[in-house]
C-alpha cells in the first residue's frame, strides 16, 4: 500500500575502538625496519648486522608498550597514527645506523672533531624516551580541553623558548643558526616544542576572537578586510617570526610559526583573506630578511643555482649533493647501503636525511615516504573534523598543519623546490628534541581522536515519559 | 652478497613499503565514522488497506508538494485542553504531538505521553494521524487507533485532555 513517509533516522555508528587493527598494523611496521635493517648489513658488509635481534627486540618492545598505553588509556583513538608514527620512526633509525656506517662520515667526524661516535645508539635512547613521554601525555593528559586553560601561559612559555637559544651563555651557535641551547651537555631544540605548545595559544585565543575575526570585515575587490584593529595579532605574530629569523637565523622556525597561525586563522573564520594577507605579509618579509641577513642569503644563493657556486661556498655543495643523490636514485633507487648520500657530509643523517631516501629507495621510496607523512596529516585533519569541541578542532589542526608545514619546508629544502631551512624531518632525522616532541604531538592528536571518535554516551530517558498518568476506566 | 640477492632485496623493501602504505589507506577506507543516515521508505502499515480505501491504486505517485488537493485541510485547531485555540497551519510536514520539548505541539497534559502521535500528509495529500505507542492511546471520534488512519475533515483527534481538529 501507498503510505510512503520518507522518514530518515540519524544515529551514531557504534564504533569497534580498532585497536586489533592497530596491533595488526604495528606487527607490520615493526617488521619493515628490522627487514630494513637486515638488508644494510648484508649490503655493507656482506653478512646480517650484530645488533639485528637488539634493535629489533628493542622497537617491537617499545612499539608494545605504546600500544599497551593506548589500548589502555585511549581506547577509541584513530588506529593508523601509532603505527605509521613506529615505521617511520623505526626507518629513522635505520637510515641513521646505515649513514653511521659509511667511511666518508667517520673519516669527516675524525678530522673536524678527533673522534667519531656512532649517532644510532642515540637515537634509539631518545626513541625509548619519546615513547615513555608519549605514555606519559596519554597518562596525564585525560582530556586536551585542560589544555585550554594554559592559553595565555603557553604564550609566554613559547615566547620563552623561542627566546632561549638568543641569551647568551646559554644558546649555542651552531652553523650559522642559532636554534640549539644547551643544557648539562645535551644540546636541545627548542623550537621543536615551542611548536606544541604555541599551537595551545593559538587554539586558545582563535576560539575566543574568531567571531570579531570572522564577522567584522569590510568587502574590498571581493575580499573580506579585517578592521584594523583585528589586525593586531597576526602583525604581532609576523613581527615575532621575523625577529626569530632575524636574529636566530632560522627561516624554518619562523616560517613554521607564521604558517601555522595563518592555517588556524583560516579555519577558524573561514575567509580567504587572511591567507591572501599571510602570503602578501611572509613574501615581503621573507624578501626583506633574504636580502639583507647574510645566514639566508647564502642559503637563497645555495638554492637559485647551487652548481654556480659549487667549490665556493659549503651550503651550495650540500644542496647540490643532495639533489645529485634524489638524481642518482632513479625510479627504484640504489639499494639499502648502496648508495653515496654520505657525500653530503656534515648534516647527511639530520637535516639531510631525507636525501638518502631518494638515492636508496628511489622515487618510489620517496613517494612512499610522503604519503605516510600524509597519511598522519590526513588522520590529524580527520581528527580536527570529528572533534566536537572547538578548541580541540583548531588544536588538532594547528598540530596537523605545523606537522605539514615542516615535511613540506624540509622536503622541499632537499630538494631544491625552496631554500634550505634548518629544520629535522619528523621521526627520520637524528636529533633528540625532535623525536620527543614529535611523539608527544601524536600523543595529543591520538587523545583529541580518542575524545572525538568515543561513542556518545546514550541519552538520559526523558524524565517527563514516566509521569504520564494512565487512564483507570472507573 | 650476490648482486641478485640485493636487488631482490631492494625491490622486495619497495613493494612491502607500499604494501604497508595499501593497507593504511584500506583501513581508512573502513574507517568511516560518525552518523548513520537510514532511510525508512516505503512504509507499509497493513491495516491501510481498509483504513485508506481513497489512495489505494494511485501508486503512480504524484509529488507530495504537489497543488494541495481542493478541500483538504490547511491548519491544525486545538479545541480543547490548557492550549485550546492554538493553530497551526499545515504545510505538508509532520506534525508531532507529545510532552517532549522537540514535538511540534508541546502538549502540557498529564495524560500524554512524551512523544504520544503524529499527524502527516502522504503522497496524495491526505493527512494521516498515528499513534506512536502512547500509554493512554490516541482516538479519532470515540476509536481507539491501532494503525495510521486518514482523517476525515472535521473528525475531533482526543489526546489525553486535549483534543484537535482539521479544518479548512
Amino acid at each position: 500500500m501507498s503510505v510512503v513517509t520518507n522518514t530518515t533516522t540519524i544515529g551514531a555508528i557504534e564504533l569497534p575502538s580498532r585497536r586489533n587493527t592497530e596491533l595488526l598494523l604495528l606487527v607490520f611496521a615493526v617488521v619493515i625496519p628490522i627487514f630494513a635493517y637486515a638488508n644494510v648489513g648484508l649490503s655493507i658488509h656482506g653478512k646480517l648486522p650484530p645488533g639485528m635481534i637488539a634493535y629489533g627486540g628493542g622497537l617491537a618492545v617499545l612499539a608494545g608498550i605504546a600500544h599497551f598505553v593506548v589500548r589502555r588509556y585511549a581506547k577509541y583513538a584513530d588506529p593508523l597514527l601509532l603505527p605509521i608514527g613506529t615505521l617511520l620512526n623505526g626507518l629513522g633509525c635505520v637510515l641513521i645506523w646505515r649513514l653511521d656506517q659509511s667511511q666518508r662520515l667517520q673519516n669527516l667526524a675524525k678530522r673536524q672533531f678527533g673522534h667519531f661516535s656512532e649517532s644510532a645508539p642515540r637515537q634509539m635512547m631518545y626513541t625509548a624516551l619519546a615513547i615513555a613521554l608519549f605514555a606519559a601525555v596519554l597518562l596525564l593528559l585525560k582530556d586536551h580541553r585542560t589544555l585550554q586553560r594554559f592559553t595565555y601561559i603557553s604564550m609566554a612559555a613559547s615566547l620563552v623558548l623561542l627566546i632561549l637559544p638568543v641569551i647568551p651563555g646559554l644558546g649555542a651557535d651552531v652553523f650559522g643558526a642559532k636554534i640549539w641551547i644547551s643544557v648539562a651537555g645535551f644540546s636541545i631544540q627548542p623550537g621543536e616544542f615551542a611548536k606544541i605548545v604555541i599551537a595551545i595559544f593559538f587554539a586558545g585565543y582563535l576560539m575566543v576572537k574568531r567571531d570579531a575575526l570572522a564577522l567584522a570585515s569590510r568587502r574590498f575587490m571581493g575580499l573580506y578586510l579585517p578592521r584594523g584593529r583585528d589586525l593586531g595579532p597576526i602583525l604581532m605574530i609576523w613581527a615575532m617570526s621575523l625577529l626569530v629569523l632575524v636574529f636566530e637565523n632560522d627561516l624554518g622556525t619562523s616560517l613554521l610559526f607564521f604558517g601555522m597561525f595563518v592555517i588556524m586563522l583560516y579555519v577558524a573564520t573561514e575567509r580567504t583573506s587572511w591567507i591572501v594577507i599571510g602570503l602578501v605579509m611572509s613574501v615581503a618579509g621573507a624578501a626583506v630578511v633574504g636580502a639583507t641577513a647574510s645566514h639566508v642569503k647564502a642559503r637563497v644563493t645555495a638554492w637559485l643555482d647551487p652548481f654556480a657556486c659549487y667549490t665556493k661556498s659549503g651550503a651550495c655543495e650540500q644542496v647540490g649533493q643532495s639533489i645529485m643523490s634524489f638524481g642518482s636514485g632513479g625510479v627504484l633507487g640504489t639499494g639499502w647501503g648502496q648508495g653515496n648520500s654520505d657525500l653530503i657530509g656534515f648534516a647527511a643523517n639530520s637535516d639531510f636525511i631525507f636525501s638518502t631516501v631518494g638515492e636508496e629507495l628511489g622515487l618510489a621510496g620517496v613517494m612512499a615516504f610522503l604519503l605516510l607523512y600524509g597519511l598522519i596529516i590526513e588522520r590529524g585533519v580527520r581528527t580536527a573534523l570529528a572533534a566536537r569541541d572547538p578548541f580541540g578542532k583548531l588544536f588538532a589542526i594547528g598540530l596537523s598543519g605545523a606537522f605539514a608545514l615542516q615535511i613540506f619546508v624540509v622536503a622541499g629544502g632537499v630538494m631544491g623546490l625552496i631554500p634550505l631551512t634548518g629544520m629535522t624531518m619528523p621521526f627520520l632525522a637524528s636529533g633528540g628534541s625532535s623525536v620527543l616532541a614529535n611523539w608527544a604531538l601524536i600523543g595529543i592528536l591520538i587523545r583529541i581522536s580518542d575524545t572525538a571518535r568515543r561513542p556518545a554516551p546514550a541519552p538520559a530517558p526523558s524524565p517527563d515519559s514516566e509521569m504520564t498518568q494512565v487512564v483507570r476506566p472507573s | 652478497m650476490s648482486e641478485l640477492t640485493l636487488t631482490v632485496m631492494r625491490l622486495g623493501f619497495l613493494a612491502v613499503l607500499w604494501l604497508f602504505v595499501i593497507v593504511a589507506v584500506q583501513v581508512i577506507r573502513s574507517d568511516l565514522f560518525g552518523t548513520r543516515v537510514t532511510q525508512r521508505g516505503s512504509r507499509r502499515g497493513g491495516g491501510n488497506a481498509s483504513g485508506a480505501p481513497a489512495q489505494a491504486g494511485r501508486q503512480a505517485a504524484a509529488p507530495p508538494q504537489q497543488r494541495q488537493r481542493r478541500g483538504a485541510p490547511t491548519k491544525l485547531v486545538v479545541s480543547e485542553g490548557t492550549l485550546t485555540g492554538t493553530t497551526v497551519a499545515l504545510a505538508g510536514q509532520t506534525i508531532t504531538l507529545g510532552r517532549a520539548h522537540d514535538s511540534t505541539i508541546v502538549l502540557d497534559d498529564d495524560y500524554a505521553s512524551s512523544r504520544h502521535a503524529r499527524i502527516y500528509p502522504d503522497r496524495d495529500g491526505q493527512w494521516i494521524v498515528e499513534d506512536l505507542g502512547s500509554t493512554n492511546g490516541t482516538y479519532l471520534d470515540r476509536t481507539r487507533l491501532t494503525t495510521p488512519t486518514p482523517i476525515p475533515p472535521g473528525a475531533p483527534i482526543r489526546i489525553g485532555k486535549t483534543v484537535i481538529e482539521l479544518r479548512k
